[in-house]
């Protein structure tokens, strides 16, 4: 009965402190208004999201925030720098296959979406069994090194997280 | 005065990323590559324009204000999916099978997956 209610407790939390964001301004009447945003749309959403990930170590995703802060600011400058100072004929631009260990679906958006933002790498595309994804580096002129520092960086660090 | 000096510091970063991502833009030759350009505009140099606006508004104006934290969020939720749509299309349009590197696993790119090869050997998704 809880369940049905409340398919999502930590997407309502999320909605609520959203909400009072949003509106800048902590009152009854907005805190009221983002329950009740918070209870109906996890309601409504429900029959897209079956399952409820599990986060096995809540803990670690400050450490993993941390580190993919700092990886953007290093690579944003090395990016700029590839950019403004190498010519054209010596930028190595490379498709890298990176074989997943991770197996759950919201874990493997999380990684896709980090390699994205860490400039100089965009994932591109999944293997349609979802045992690997496509990444293209900007600069890459060894490609398994990028696929090293991708799995032991970030990929063991969501597994410790999610699975 | 400190902080003074630290929002003109993030504006003056952010200003620097802003147009080092459009000259990118101009100066790589290929789609892909130029697609990596524009995504130092939305990390660095957004978040140096949103850091100087928050640490003016609470330590000058007086007035926090989340909102800026929550276009950092949005934004950080929404430029990885934009990005893998204009990767996607690329692939569609100039890529095929042999010039991506192999999956290493039984079956091809999901680019590339026909829906008719699924029912033929079905595979179970965890």
């Amino acid at each position: 009965m809880l369940r049905k209610l409340l398919p999502h407790p930590l997407l309502t939390l999320t909605l609520i402190i959203v909400w009072q964001m949003l509106v800048n301004k902590l009152t009854p009447g907005n805190l009221l208004l983002g329950l009740i945003l918070g209870l109906v749309i996890p309601f409504v959403t429900a029959a897209y999201w079956p399952n409820r990930p599990r986060l096995r170590n809540p803990l670690a995703i400050i450490e993993y925030t941390a580190i993919v802060i700092w990886d953007i600011i290093v690579a944003n400058v090395e990016v700029a720098y590839i950019i403004l100072f190498k010519s054209n004929a010596n930028t190595h631009p490379a498709w890298v296959t990176i074989p997943l260990d991770l197996r759950t679906p919201e874990a493997i958006t999380v990684l896709a979406g980090t390699i994205t933002l860490t400039p100089g790498t965009v994932s591109s595309d999944v293997s349609a069994c979802g045992k690997a994804l496509l990444v293209h580096c900007l600069d890459a002129p060894d490609p398994d090194a990028v696929r090293d520092q991708i799995k032991d960086r970030y990929e063991r660090r969501l597994k410790e997280i999610f699975e | 005065m400190f902080v003074e000096i630290l929002i003109s510091a993030g504006l003056v970063i952010s200003g620097i990323f802003g147009i080092v991502g459009s000259f990118g833009l101009i100066k790589l030759p290929h789609p892909m590559m130029r697609l990596h350009a524009p995504t130092k505009a939305t990390t660095l140099g957004v978040g140096g324009a949103l850091i100087a606006s928050m640490l003016y508004f609470g330590l000058i104006e007086r007035d926090l204000s989340f909102h800026e934290l929550m276009i950092t969020v949005f934004l950080f939720l929404t430029a990885p999916i934009t990005g893998h749509f204009i990767a996607k299309t690329h692939i569609h349009r100039n890529e095929n099978k042999d010039s991506l590197p192999e999956t290493g696993t039984a079956r091809p790119w999901a680019t590339f997956d026909h829906p008719q090869q699924e029912q033929e050997q079905p595979e179970q998704q965890s």
